[in-house]
Protein backbone atom coordinates (compact mmCIF):
# COMPACT_ATOMS: atom_id res chain seq x y z
CA UNK A 1 0.00 0.00 0.00
CA UNK A 2 2.82 2.74 0.92
CA UNK A 3 4.86 1.68 -1.90
CA UNK A 4 1.81 1.91 -4.25
CA UNK A 5 1.47 5.83 -2.97
CA UNK A 6 5.16 6.06 -3.39
CA UNK A 7 4.46 5.55 -6.85
CA UNK A 8 1.59 7.77 -7.76
CA UNK A 9 3.58 10.15 -5.70
CA UNK A 10 6.20 9.71 -8.86
CA UNK A 11 3.64 10.60 -10.96
CA UNK A 12 3.41 14.44 -10.75
CA UNK A 13 7.31 14.52 -11.19
CA UNK A 14 7.05 12.86 -14.42
CA UNK A 15 4.71 15.35 -15.68
CA UNK A 16 6.49 18.00 -14.53
CA UNK A 17 9.38 16.93 -16.58
CA UNK A 18 8.00 18.82 -19.51
CA UNK A 19 8.71 22.17 -17.50
CA UNK A 20 12.73 20.86 -16.85
CA UNK A 21 13.12 20.09 -20.25
CA UNK A 22 11.81 23.39 -21.38
CA UNK A 23 13.87 25.41 -19.26
CA UNK A 24 17.06 22.95 -20.53
CA UNK A 25 15.95 23.47 -24.79
CA UNK A 26 14.96 27.21 -23.63
CA UNK A 27 18.63 28.01 -23.80
CA UNK A 28 19.84 26.52 -27.12
CA UNK A 29 16.92 26.73 -28.86
CA UNK A 30 14.94 28.95 -30.57
CA UNK A 31 11.40 29.55 -29.09
CA UNK A 32 9.48 26.39 -29.74
CA UNK A 33 7.61 25.05 -26.79
CA UNK A 34 9.94 21.25 -25.63
CA UNK A 35 7.83 19.51 -27.62
CA UNK A 36 8.99 21.49 -30.71
CA UNK A 37 5.69 23.30 -31.67
CA UNK A 38 5.84 27.04 -31.58
CA UNK A 39 3.91 28.73 -28.63
CA UNK A 40 0.38 28.77 -28.87
CA UNK A 41 -0.81 32.34 -30.36
CA UNK A 42 -1.15 34.73 -27.44
CA UNK A 43 0.94 32.71 -24.86
CA UNK A 44 3.47 35.15 -25.03
CA UNK A 45 2.11 37.77 -26.84
CA UNK A 46 -0.08 40.66 -25.77
CA UNK A 47 -3.55 41.52 -26.86
CA UNK A 48 -3.25 44.55 -29.45
CA UNK A 49 -6.28 46.69 -27.10
CA UNK A 50 -4.14 47.66 -23.60
CA UNK A 51 -7.84 47.75 -21.83
CA UNK A 52 -8.34 43.79 -22.74
CA UNK A 53 -4.50 43.08 -21.82
CA UNK A 54 -4.53 44.76 -18.63
CA UNK A 55 -7.74 42.86 -17.93
CA UNK A 56 -6.23 39.07 -19.08
CA UNK A 57 -2.96 39.69 -17.11
CA UNK A 58 -5.00 40.87 -14.28
CA UNK A 59 -6.54 37.67 -14.45
CA UNK A 60 -4.22 35.47 -15.48
CA UNK A 61 -1.84 36.35 -11.93
CA UNK A 62 -4.67 34.86 -10.27
CA UNK A 63 -4.98 31.59 -12.12
CA UNK A 64 -2.94 28.08 -10.95
CA UNK A 65 -0.48 26.71 -13.44
CA UNK A 66 -1.83 23.09 -13.16
CA UNK A 67 1.22 21.39 -14.01
CA UNK A 68 3.74 23.35 -11.93
CA UNK A 69 1.34 23.84 -8.88
CA UNK A 70 2.31 26.71 -6.81
CA UNK A 71 2.95 29.52 -9.29
CA UNK A 72 0.25 31.77 -11.36
CA UNK A 73 0.21 31.00 -15.41
CA UNK A 74 1.10 34.38 -15.69
CA UNK A 75 4.54 33.34 -14.04
CA UNK A 76 5.24 30.07 -15.55
CA UNK A 77 7.17 28.55 -18.71
CA UNK A 78 5.19 25.51 -18.60
CA UNK A 79 3.41 24.58 -22.07
CA UNK A 80 0.31 23.75 -20.91
CA UNK A 81 0.80 27.73 -18.99
CA UNK A 82 1.22 28.77 -22.14
CA UNK A 83 -1.97 27.24 -23.73
CA UNK A 84 -3.63 28.68 -20.61
CA UNK A 85 -2.70 31.81 -21.48
CA UNK A 86 -3.65 31.57 -24.85
CA UNK A 87 -6.77 30.69 -23.87
CA UNK A 88 -7.53 33.41 -21.25
CA UNK A 89 -6.27 36.37 -23.81
CA UNK A 90 -8.21 34.91 -26.72
CA UNK A 91 -11.81 34.23 -24.88
CA UNK A 92 -11.24 38.04 -23.47
CA UNK A 93 -10.64 39.25 -26.88
CA UNK A 94 -14.02 37.65 -28.02
CA UNK A 95 -15.47 39.80 -25.54
CA UNK A 96 -15.50 37.87 -22.29
CA UNK A 97 -15.06 39.24 -18.81
CA UNK A 98 -12.53 38.05 -16.21
CA UNK A 99 -15.04 36.55 -14.51
CA UNK A 100 -16.80 34.61 -17.04
CA UNK A 101 -13.24 32.88 -18.22
CA UNK A 102 -12.77 32.27 -14.48
CA UNK A 103 -16.33 30.46 -14.00
CA UNK A 104 -15.37 28.36 -17.46
CA UNK A 105 -12.39 26.96 -15.83
CA UNK A 106 -13.66 26.60 -12.22
CA UNK A 107 -16.38 24.42 -14.15
CA UNK A 108 -13.10 22.02 -15.40
CA UNK A 109 -10.84 22.08 -12.16
CA UNK A 110 -12.75 23.04 -9.72
CA UNK A 111 -11.88 26.42 -7.26
CA UNK A 112 -8.64 24.71 -6.97
CA UNK A 113 -7.53 26.75 -10.49
CA UNK A 114 -8.07 29.76 -8.79
CA UNK A 115 -5.92 31.60 -6.23
CA UNK A 116 -9.08 33.86 -5.65
CA UNK A 117 -11.26 31.98 -3.56
CA UNK A 118 -14.73 31.74 -4.51
CA UNK A 119 -16.87 32.45 -0.78
CA UNK A 120 -18.69 28.66 -0.47
CA UNK A 121 -19.56 26.73 2.79
CA UNK A 122 -16.00 25.19 2.49
CA UNK A 123 -14.31 28.70 1.84
CA UNK A 124 -16.32 30.45 4.59
CA UNK A 125 -14.37 29.92 7.57
CA UNK A 126 -11.49 31.10 5.98
CA UNK A 127 -13.03 34.17 5.28
CA UNK A 128 -15.05 34.52 8.92
CA UNK A 129 -11.66 33.05 11.06
CA UNK A 130 -9.68 36.95 11.06
CA UNK A 131 -13.35 38.32 11.51
CA UNK A 132 -13.90 36.15 14.79
CA UNK A 133 -10.74 36.47 16.08
CA UNK A 134 -10.24 39.84 16.16
CA UNK A 135 -13.36 40.34 17.85
CA UNK A 136 -12.45 37.45 19.98
CA UNK A 137 -9.32 40.11 20.94
CA UNK A 138 -11.36 43.30 21.37
CA UNK A 139 -13.30 41.44 23.72
CA UNK A 140 -10.27 40.23 25.78
CA UNK A 141 -8.77 43.35 25.70
CA UNK A 142 -11.78 44.91 27.18
CA UNK A 143 -12.22 42.77 29.49
CA UNK A 144 -8.41 43.20 30.59
CA UNK A 145 -8.56 47.09 30.46
CA UNK A 146 -11.89 47.28 32.45
CA UNK A 147 -10.29 44.82 35.38
CA UNK A 148 -7.51 47.29 35.71
CA UNK A 149 -9.33 50.56 36.25
CA UNK A 150 -11.43 48.94 38.65
CA UNK B 1 -14.28 34.51 34.41
CA UNK B 2 -16.01 31.72 34.63
CA UNK B 3 -14.24 28.29 35.17
CA UNK B 4 -14.85 26.04 31.94
CA UNK B 5 -13.09 29.24 29.65
CA UNK B 6 -10.09 28.74 31.76
CA UNK B 7 -9.92 25.06 29.49
CA UNK B 8 -11.09 26.34 26.02
CA UNK B 9 -7.02 26.56 25.09
CA UNK B 10 -6.21 23.82 25.69
CA UNK B 11 -9.59 22.31 23.59
CA UNK B 12 -8.39 24.19 20.87
CA UNK B 13 -5.05 23.05 21.55
CA UNK B 14 -6.31 19.30 21.44
CA UNK B 15 -8.28 20.13 18.40
CA UNK B 16 -5.67 21.63 16.69
CA UNK B 17 -2.97 18.18 17.35
CA UNK B 18 -5.83 15.94 16.40
CA UNK B 19 -5.93 17.43 13.03
CA UNK B 20 -1.89 17.66 12.35
CA UNK B 21 -1.45 14.29 13.50
CA UNK B 22 -4.12 13.11 11.23
CA UNK B 23 -3.13 14.60 8.32
CA UNK B 24 0.25 13.94 8.74
CA UNK B 25 -0.62 10.23 8.46
CA UNK B 26 -1.92 10.55 5.56
CA UNK B 27 -0.31 12.34 3.32
CA UNK B 28 -2.67 14.94 0.98
CA UNK B 29 -3.75 13.88 -2.63
CA UNK B 30 -2.39 16.07 -4.92
CA UNK B 31 -4.10 15.10 -7.63
CA UNK B 32 -5.86 17.59 -9.80
CA UNK B 33 -9.37 15.68 -10.99
CA UNK B 34 -11.35 17.18 -12.97
CA UNK B 35 -14.83 18.50 -12.69
CA UNK B 36 -16.54 17.15 -15.57
CA UNK B 37 -17.40 14.19 -14.25
CA UNK B 38 -20.48 13.50 -14.53
CA UNK B 39 -21.26 16.34 -17.30
CA UNK B 40 -21.85 16.23 -21.10
CA UNK B 41 -18.00 16.36 -23.42
CA UNK B 42 -17.77 20.00 -24.24
CA UNK B 43 -18.40 20.85 -27.61
CA UNK B 44 -15.11 19.82 -30.18
CA UNK B 45 -14.07 19.18 -33.33
CA UNK B 46 -10.39 18.22 -33.74
CA UNK B 47 -9.02 17.41 -36.98
CA UNK B 48 -6.69 13.96 -38.08
CA UNK B 49 -3.48 14.19 -37.28
CA UNK B 50 -2.45 10.99 -39.11
CA UNK B 51 -3.85 10.30 -42.86
CA UNK B 52 -5.70 7.31 -42.54
CA UNK B 53 -6.93 7.69 -39.32
CA UNK B 54 -10.13 10.45 -38.73
CA UNK B 55 -10.00 12.93 -36.30
CA UNK B 56 -12.23 13.13 -33.20
CA UNK B 57 -15.57 15.15 -32.50
CA UNK B 58 -17.66 15.29 -29.33
CA UNK B 59 -20.31 13.59 -31.67
CA UNK B 60 -18.05 10.56 -31.99
CA UNK B 61 -18.19 10.25 -28.14
CA UNK B 62 -22.22 9.92 -27.87
CA UNK B 63 -22.61 7.38 -30.61
CA UNK B 64 -24.10 5.19 -28.67
CA UNK B 65 -21.84 3.18 -27.25
CA UNK B 66 -19.54 3.66 -24.45
CA UNK B 67 -15.88 4.54 -25.34
CA UNK B 68 -12.24 5.04 -23.79
CA UNK B 69 -11.03 8.90 -24.44
CA UNK B 70 -7.18 8.35 -23.72
CA UNK B 71 -5.48 12.03 -23.44
CA UNK B 72 -1.56 11.54 -24.89
CA UNK B 73 1.21 12.65 -26.39
CA UNK B 74 4.18 11.04 -27.85
CA UNK B 75 6.64 13.07 -25.81
CA UNK B 76 5.25 11.84 -22.87
CA UNK B 77 7.01 9.44 -20.43
CA UNK B 78 4.44 7.93 -18.31
CA UNK B 79 2.12 7.39 -21.95
CA UNK B 80 5.00 5.00 -22.93
CA UNK B 81 4.00 3.10 -19.61
CA UNK B 82 0.32 2.89 -20.10
CA UNK B 83 0.76 1.93 -23.58
CA UNK B 84 0.54 -2.37 -22.82
CA UNK B 85 -2.57 -1.94 -20.88
CA UNK B 86 -4.03 0.72 -23.56
CA UNK B 87 -3.85 -2.47 -26.14
CA UNK B 88 -5.12 -5.10 -23.42
CA UNK B 89 -7.82 -2.82 -23.16
CA UNK B 90 -8.36 -2.56 -26.72
CA UNK B 91 -8.01 -6.35 -27.20
CA UNK B 92 -10.72 -6.84 -24.67
CA UNK B 93 -13.10 -5.26 -27.45
CA UNK B 94 -13.13 -2.02 -25.66
CA UNK B 95 -13.23 0.92 -28.44
CA UNK B 96 -10.15 3.56 -27.43
CA UNK B 97 -10.52 6.74 -29.23
CA UNK B 98 -7.11 9.94 -28.53
CA UNK B 99 -6.50 13.48 -28.22
CA UNK B 100 -2.87 14.14 -29.21
CA UNK B 101 -1.51 17.34 -26.78
CA UNK B 102 0.82 19.05 -29.05
CA UNK B 103 2.32 16.79 -30.97
CA UNK B 104 3.30 16.45 -34.55
CA UNK B 105 2.21 13.36 -37.33
CA UNK B 106 5.77 12.02 -37.63
CA UNK B 107 6.25 11.50 -33.52
CA UNK B 108 2.85 10.25 -33.32
CA UNK B 109 3.16 7.37 -36.13
CA UNK B 110 6.25 6.68 -35.22
CA UNK B 111 5.09 6.29 -31.54
CA UNK B 112 2.34 3.89 -32.35
CA UNK B 113 4.73 2.37 -34.46
CA UNK B 114 6.68 1.42 -31.54
CA UNK B 115 4.47 1.12 -29.05
CA UNK B 116 1.46 -0.02 -30.75
CA UNK B 117 -1.75 1.15 -32.10
CA UNK B 118 -5.20 1.11 -29.87
CA UNK B 119 -6.94 4.03 -31.32
CA UNK B 120 -9.93 4.36 -33.34
CA UNK B 121 -9.36 7.93 -34.16
CA UNK B 122 -6.69 10.72 -33.21
CA UNK B 123 -7.63 14.32 -32.69
CA UNK B 124 -5.32 17.09 -33.27
CA UNK B 125 -5.16 19.12 -30.44
CA UNK B 126 -2.68 21.69 -31.03
CA UNK B 127 -2.64 24.15 -28.31
CA UNK B 128 -4.38 21.83 -25.57
CA UNK B 129 -7.65 23.65 -26.06
CA UNK B 130 -9.99 21.04 -25.76
CA UNK B 131 -7.73 19.01 -22.72
CA UNK B 132 -8.16 22.49 -20.75
CA UNK B 133 -12.10 22.03 -21.69
CA UNK B 134 -12.20 18.73 -20.17
CA UNK B 135 -10.95 19.53 -16.96
CA UNK B 136 -7.77 17.38 -18.38
CA UNK B 137 -4.10 18.84 -16.15
CA UNK B 138 -1.86 16.43 -17.50
CA UNK B 139 -0.86 13.31 -20.15
CA UNK B 140 -1.64 10.60 -19.74
CA UNK B 141 -5.40 10.64 -18.83
CA UNK B 142 -8.16 8.71 -19.43
CA UNK B 143 -12.03 9.47 -20.19
CA UNK B 144 -14.91 6.52 -19.94
CA UNK B 145 -17.67 8.48 -21.85
CA UNK B 146 -21.10 6.90 -22.22
CA UNK B 147 -23.30 6.13 -25.41
CA UNK B 148 -24.76 9.58 -24.57
CA UNK B 149 -21.29 11.46 -24.18
CA UNK B 150 -21.28 11.57 -20.64
CA UNK B 151 -18.10 11.69 -18.53
CA UNK B 152 -18.85 9.26 -15.98
CA UNK B 153 -15.04 8.36 -14.79
CA UNK B 154 -11.54 9.94 -15.13
CA UNK B 155 -8.35 7.97 -14.81
CA UNK B 156 -5.33 10.37 -14.26
CA UNK B 157 -1.45 9.09 -14.98
CA UNK B 158 -0.80 6.12 -16.53
CA UNK B 159 -3.34 3.10 -16.48
CA UNK B 160 -1.32 0.33 -14.72
CA UNK B 161 -1.68 -3.13 -14.53
CA UNK B 162 -4.06 -2.81 -11.81
CA UNK B 163 -6.18 -0.73 -13.13
CA UNK B 164 -7.44 -2.32 -16.58
CA UNK B 165 -10.16 -4.23 -14.41
CA UNK B 166 -11.69 -1.16 -13.05
CA UNK B 167 -11.44 0.79 -16.55
CA UNK B 168 -12.93 -2.02 -18.07
CA UNK B 169 -15.79 -2.10 -15.40
CA UNK B 170 -16.54 1.27 -15.45
CA UNK B 171 -16.89 0.43 -19.23
CA UNK B 172 -19.40 -2.12 -18.88
CA UNK B 173 -21.40 -0.55 -16.31
CA UNK B 174 -21.42 2.41 -19.08
CA UNK B 175 -23.01 0.63 -21.85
Amino acid sequence: MIARRRDAALMPLLRQIGCATMAATLALAPPTTAQGRPPADYANVQLPDPAKEAEATALMATLRCLVCQGQAIIDSDADMAGDMRSLVRQRIAAGESANEVRDWLIARYGDYVTYDPPVSPVTLPLWLAPIVLLAFGVWIARASFRRRNR
Amino acid sequence: MRRWLLWLPLAIFTVVVVFAVRELRKPSDRTVYSAMVGKAVPAFDLPPILSGKPGLSAGDLRAGQPRLLNIFASWCVPCIAEAPQLMKLKAMGIPIDAVAIRDSDTAIAQFLKRHGDPYARVGDDKNSQVQLSLGSSGVPETFVVDGRGIIVKQHVGDIRDEDVAALAEAWRKAR
